[in-house]
């Protein structure tokens, strides 16, 4: 293609090289940012919203007139949230935290065994038995959330943690980002380990495990906010109130005969506020993990 | 406990990793240490993924209301009954409709901000948490706000209110399917959602580009900008785009929380895992027609990623390392 085409695109991207010679002048740069800063401006309403509306009083919300900022900072809503009796909103989030919590250390324990085995342990079926792990990944949750329930109800498990935890444990997502993560893994460092006597039992432990926290913390962080955010199926086992996660006590309130805006806000903003903590202070391991996983093939 | 750095580790190896396979003869067999590494995972899998399928297969073969150990074998009529019921190919057609918004405009979204991202100099950390922050609020969170507030249908929504500043009238977005405006509340809180996880999966690809291929490009004449980019950002990042286009795909056909939350109250606009859920557990309990609907469901998953695989090229990757 010879033809000359106007230059309607900003030039592409180079990778982490601002030294070298920039294409477009000062005038891309700005559109560049201008871009970018309407995107993230919009990216940024919702929470916003929340924040307004959390700390308003429902006369406000609801008001004549948008106010953009509350006329008087409404702290009160944060013992009004824990106090009402309607939702067990404390409960909930204790119930999440928990959840969350033991199905991170679950899921990366086994996850994370079982993608080593399958990338580095030389098994004539390995292959067979990765691709059977594949094709769960394919088959939606509606196949399996019927019986599924009706196994974990039989177990007595339904409003319980375990009932929450266990069956979400065996993630073969996340099984399979661990193998394509340890495929990746310099294999000199594991021989090495082997030749000084350890199995593959103890290299794991003792070399390869140490040797990969950044992507463990990634996955880590990943896991705690699927357990955190998961709905259906604490929507399927969480019968009674007192067995709700934060999630599922979040869509009650959307259900409720009576609308109280500025507690429904305020229920949302506390579910959100330890996640966005997580989230900022692992961010890094996360975009690296991110990164790493081999999605990109 | 070896603290060793990476870097110790690597230059040892090296020097003793060269004589011929040390893996041979060590102890203990692969194949039980391969058990043992992956037994508790695929037990599990058994259990909670493996079982419930098959106990669904079973299921979906037989007359099963209100039961889960049926005793009536119907052969094939709960995927007659499915196949030629109303709600759940009508559900098909909105899951349809909706990946054909949701896909395209997530990977033009996210790819869009990889590549503003990737090119600042200042506050590229700052932008970057910006569009990631929303991958950490749940779908529910994200109804919550999109329903109680941005796209509530009355006067004090924020698009209403934007929108009453040009005059326009109030729009019920998420009552009235004619005209179906629900679409843009769904999209919008997905797009929100997920774009950022999906720009740094782009991000992390296009710092994978080597520079001289754009280096070559320059000397060949190539124009920056629209030509770089077509002819050598997108084709190197085939790979990831068919892997974000596959992830997208199957994350939009298990797509329930924001339906469920959004359009709680309707009976249209309802994607397959909604009709399935109200199916199975609602007040019909059909598990026997709603495992059915959920096979159908697989197989359709299967073909279209095998096919999007063919097309695309996916798996080819795999080998890489």
């Amino acid at each position: 293609m010879t033809t000359t085409i106007p230059k309607v695109r900003k030039s592409a991207p180079r990778s982490d090289t601002p030294s070298r010679v920039r294409r477009g002048g000062v005038m891309s740069s700005t559109g560049l940012y201008i871009a970018t800063g309407v995107a993230a401006f919009l990216f940024l309403i919702p929470f916003y919203i929340l924040v307004r509306n959390a700390l308003s009083t429902d006369a406000e919300i609801t008001g004549e007139n948008w106010k953009f900022f509350p006329t008087d900072i409404q702290w009160g809503n944060i013992s009004e949230l824990f106090s009402d009796e309607t939702v067990p909103f404390a409960q909930s989030l204790w119930n999440s935290a928990v959840v969350a919590t033991l199905h991170t250390v679950g899921v990366l324990l086994v996850c994370s065994l079982a993608g080593y085995g399958l990338a580095r342990i030389p098994y004539k079926h390995a292959n067979k038995v990765f691709y059977a792990v594949l094709g769960t990944l394919m088959v939606p949750t509606a196949v399996t959330f019927v019986p599924s329930f009706v196994l974990v109800s039989s177990l007595g498990w339904v409003d319980t943690y375990r009932g929450l935890i266990i069956p979400g444990l065996f993630s073969g997502f996340t099984c399979f980002l661990f193998r394509q993560y340890f495929l990746g893994f310099p294999k000199e460092l594991e021989e090495a380990a082997r030749m000084d006597g350890l199995g593959y039992w103890g290299a794991y432990w003792r070399v390869v495990v140490p040797n990969s926290l950044n992507f463990f913390a990634a996955m880590a962080t990943i896991t705690f906010i699927a357990g955190w955010n998961a709905f259906l199926w604490p929507l399927v086992i969480g019968q009674d109130p007192s067995s709700w996660t934060v999630q599922v006590a979040l869509s009650s309130y959307m259900t409720n005969q009576t609308v109280v805006f500025h507690m429904i806000f305020m229920a949302t903003a506390v579910s959100i506020l330890p996640l966005v903590f997580v989230f900022l202070f692992l961010q890094r391991w996360l975009v690296q993990g991110i990164a790493q996983t081999g999605i990109k093939g | 406990m070896s603290t060793t750095t990476k870097l110790d580790l690597a230059s040892s190896a090296t020097a003793k990793a060269s004589p011929a396979k040390p893996r041979r003869g060590l102890r203990g067999s692969p194949t039980f240490t391969f058990w043992l590494f992956t037994g508790p995972f695929l037990i599990g899998l058994a259990i909670f993924v493996y079982a419930p399928i098959l106990w669904s297969l079973w299921l979906s073969f037989f007359e099963a209301r209100f039961t889960v150990t049926p005793d009536k074998f119907v052969g094939f009529d709960n995927y007659k009954y499915m196949l030629t019921n109303d709600d759940f190919v009508g559900s098909l057609g909105t899951f349809t409709v909706f990946a054909a918004f949701i896909v395209p405009t997530t990977w033009a979204l996210s790819l869009g901000l990889a590549l503003l991202v990737n090119r600042m100099r200042f506050m590229r950390a700052f932008f970057r948490s910006v569009f990631f922050l929303p991958t950490a609020v749940s779908y529910v969170a994200a109804a919550l706000i999109w329903k109680m507030s941005i796209f509530s249908g009355v006067r004090f929504g924020l698009m209403n209110t934007v929108l009453g500043w040009f005059g326009v009238e109030n729009i019920a977005w998420l009552i009235d399917p004619n005209p179906p405006w629900y679409w843009l509340v769904i999209v919008t809180a997905r797009l929100w959602l997920q774009s950022g996880f999906y720009m740094i999966l782009f991000i992390a690809a296009l710092q994978n580009i080597p520079d001289e291929l754009y280096e070559a490009a320059a000397i060949d004449g190539a124009k920056s900008g629209w030509q770089t980019f077509r002819y050598i950002t997108l084709p190197q990042l085939r790979a990831t785009s068919t892997a974000v286009i596959l992830l997208l795909l199957v994350a939009a056909y298990q797509a329930f929380d924001e339906f469920f939350n959004l359009l709680s109250k309707t009976t249209w606009g309802r994607p397959p895992l909604v009709e399935l859920y109200y199916k199975a557990l609602g007040e019909s309990q059909d598990y026997g027609a709603g495992s059915a609907g959920a096979l159908i469901l697989t197989v359709l998953i299967c073909a279209v990623t095998l096919l999007q695989g063919k097309i695309m090229g996916f798996g080819k990757g795999d080998e890489s390392k």
